[in-house]
């Protein structure tokens, strides 16, 4: 029995493909949303830091699993490993309805003005593919506002002068800081920093039919236990099925974009929940699978059109892996300064992201997420042993003593970091895996070196006795859980895979709606940017669509 | 009736030594079907306690070895740490061969700072002689350090952190109860 034919297509239920499936159905579009995993809940995990998305050793209880997913790294001397779903090299987005958004640890950021233009701001990098994005600040601002009011976002932009116009504040108050964000927040003040509430996408206060945080310590890398945390998976998933217009396919993986006889793209081949191969026709097919994924597909999508997979004409489809590169400082105190309110980060600057000499960019700087006693075995100042009776003492004596400060830098876009399909290795289904190639840029550390420094001397200035760095940006593979850039919007076709609105070049029916379409990825988690990027994909089709506008 | 009882029990304990010999056929485990161990021998899992003790010693808390880490070692081996099998079943037989050679007894008969010394010339990847593949030193020492850490401060229902004891020790509340946020000893 074949499958009725739809509107359209969207594949992967995360923060973007959610959010397009919502626009859509509410539009009155038919749509059949793919998601490779299921229903995730708070059991899955229960408070196990093992299979946490934290940590993930013991395999991601999340997904994706073990058993059936792999990928290939290529190493800096050109040879390659093979690497599980658990291990870190793997790059892992979790696999569930809501994706990450399910175990986030939720700051909802918007990008700033600068941002959107560092080409402008900062001029050419050497060896980088460094550009401005298609749009401004002030063009996506509308979607800023409409995922902050539909999703749920606490916060106070007043106390963050840094903070881009908006229109309408936060939907709900600020959380209150933890005992290491009051020494911070107090600290960064005597400095002459402008510290701030982080805006997070969790609920402060009873918000959309769900209740308020209870600060929990299973907060990050965990899915909430009574709901507070906001995500696609409830809110607007939920709303979309509820049109009637939406069906939702767990437990299916879309291996290829189906291309006709004349070209045209006709749907896609995907394996339920049975692995049984299946087709689903639709007049439309938006990819929101993460910013590895979007690219597996795509170039996995080879046929007479497109022999180099779809979108790939000039070579750009898997370009510019980005991620963040993590820096910061670390600081021992006299005494207890943590005190396991969850969600723990709380206190953040933006005074070092944008307008620092030197650099070209940065970040935001806040203090960390709640301590995990296994992680923490790897927090130790330079020179500590890493196993014996002294790690286990500090580890007793530290582990509400240390201090954290750190913040994710705003890498510079290189050509050469790439997603790529292996030419050998395949997955349980036989789709051919991804593999991941090149380094960060060399100038990430420098900017990298100012962050830890800054970070260094705020810790300093709370009262931490002895304090290090922990310098981000080295040379090495990025993408994690921030992977963006693979498939960039731009203007000109020959240096972008997708327009403003994130269709791509030369293919009428086919978007993109993640965080592949980031030409760049800010200073900050991207989580509510890549929710803007939804409404703006999402609304721009819907809006189409009502005109008459059928993509052909 | 008693007859009927007495054959159901027989024959219960029959199949327990069928499932029993079969799991351990899936993980190629050396020793007899009614070892307590999943895949380690009884011989492994003595040296293996004298390892994963020198990595979380014992001293006012309970240690690695106290703690349930062979057990979680053990349980992981079988399960997502299956790839590890070959390097722990080489890895454990070149440190009891070296010790046989060189001292003459096991690991774990050798004194604290020999074990605490063996230890970091593996740590460091000078490990030499016959027993050691290229690398084995180094790769055997990073996973036990890592699975001992893991059994240690990891959850309970792995196998490993024996009464919570490493939650008792860092004063973090368990179990965790819903709405609060408290250990209280």
């Amino acid at each position: 029995m074949g499958n009725k034919h739809v509107n359209a297509i969207v594949v992967g239920a995360g923060a973007g493909g959610g959010i397009v499936a919502k626009e859509l159905s509410v539009a009155g579009l038919t749509v059949v949303l793919f998601e490779r995993g299921k229903w995730a809940t708070y059991d899955d995990t229960d408070t196990d830091e093992l299979i946490s998305q934290r940590t993930t050793v013991l395999g991601n209880a999340y997904g994706p699993d073990d058993l059936r997913h792999r990928r290939v790294i290529v190493n800096a001397d050109g040879s390659t490993k093979i690497v599980l779903p658990s291990e870190g090299g793997y790059n892992n987005n979790a696999a569930c309805v809501g994706s990450g958004t399910v175990s986030y640890g939720a700051m909802a950021w918007r990008f700033m003005q600068e941002d959107f233009k560092l080409k402008t701001t900062y001029g050419h990098v050497e060896g980088s593919t460094l550009e401005d994005w298609p749009f401004t600040y002030e063009e996506l601002e509308p979607c800023y506002e409409k995922a902050e009011w539909e999703i749920g976002v606490s916060g106070d932009d007043t106390q963050n002068p840094f903070a881009p116009p908006r229109r309408k504040p936060h939907p709900m108050p600020p959380f209150s800081h933890n005992k290491e964000a009051k020494l911070l927040y107090d600290a960064a003040r005597r400095l002459g920093y402008h510290p701030f509430p982080i805006p997070m996408l969790r609920n402060s206060v009873p918000y959309g039919g769900r209740p308020a945080c209870i600060r929990m310590r299973t907060c990050v890398g965990f899915a909430c236990p009574v709901n507070a945390k906001c995500g696609t998976h409830n809110t607007v998933i939920p709303t979309a099925i509820e049109t009637g217009n939406c069906e939702l396919r767990i437990n299916s993986i879309v291996s290829e974009i189906n291309v006709n006889d004349q070209g045209k793209i006709t749907g896609v081949t995907y394996f339920d929940d049975k692995n049984r191969k299946q087709t689903q026709t639709a007049d439309l097919v938006i990819v929101s699978a993460s910013a590895t994924e979007t690219a597996r597909l795509l170039l996995n999508s080879k046929s007479r059109f497109f022999p180099n997979g779809i979108g790939n004409e000039n070579d750009w489809v898997g370009r510019n892996l980005q991620g963040h590169a993590y820096t910061g400082a670390r600081g021992i105190f006299e005494e207890d300064i943590y005190d396991d309110l969850g969600p723990g980060a709380s206190v953040a600057i933006c005074d070092f992201s944008h307008h620092n000499p030197g650099i070209m960019g940065g970040g935001m700087l806040c203090n960390e997420f709640i301590r995990m006693p296994y992680l923490f075995t790897g927090v130790r100042p330079p020179g500590e042993p890493s196993w014996g009776k002294r790690h286990k003492e500090f580890q007793r004596i530290n582990f509400k003593r240390v201090g954290q400060v750190q913040g994710p830098y705003q890498e510079i876009p290189s050509f050469n970091a790439r997603v790529e399909v292996d030419p050998v290795v395949k997955d349980f289904w036989g789709i051919p895996v991804v593999r991941l190639s090149g380094f960060r840029h060399e100038k990430d550390i420098e900017g990298c070196k100012l962050m830890s420094e800054k970070a260094e001397l705020w810790l300093k200035e709370a009262g931490a006795v002895y304090t290090w760095q922990n310098v981000g940006g080295g040379k090495g593979l990025s993408g994690g859980q921030h992977q963006a850039g693979t498939c960039r919007m731009g203007n000109d076709p020959k240096t972008s895979v997708t327009d403003k609105y994130g269709r791509v070049h030369a293919v009428p029916n086919l978007f993109v709606a993640d965080g592949s379409l980031h030409v760049s990825n800010g200073g900050f988690n991207p989580a509510l940017t890549i929710m803007a990027l939804g409404y703006r994909v999402g609304g721009y089709i819907a809006s189409e669509w009502t005109k008459g506008n059928r993509f052909k | 009736m008693t007859n009927q009882i007495k054959l159901n029990r027989r024959r219960f304990i029959a199949l327990s030594v069928v499932g029993a010999g079969g799991m351990c056929l899936l993980s190629r485990c050396a020793n007899s079907p009614l070892s307590r161990w999943r895949f380690l021998t009884e011989q492994e899992s003595v040296l293996l306690d004298a390892l994963v003790e020198q990595i979380i010693p014992t001293d006012e808390w309970p240690g690695a070895r106290d703690a349930g880490v062979t057990n979680f070692i053990d349980k992981q081996l079988v399960g997502p740490y299956a790839r590890y099998q070959e390097t722990y079943r080489k890895g454990l037989s070149a440190i009891r061969e070296t010790c046989k050679a060189n001292y003459q007894k096991g690991f774990e008969e050798l004194n604290w700072d020999e074990q605490t010394l063996f230890l970091k010339k593996m740590e460091a990847g000078k490990m030499a002689g016959p027993f050691w593949e290229k690398g084995l030193d180094r790769q055997l020492f990073g996973l036990i350090r890592n699975h001992s850490m893991q059994g240690f401060y990891g959850s309970p229902r792995h196998g490993g952190n024996k009464n919570n004891v490493s939650y008792k020790m860092l004063k973090l509340d368990y179990p965790v109860i819903i709405g609060q946020n408290r250990y209280k000893i």
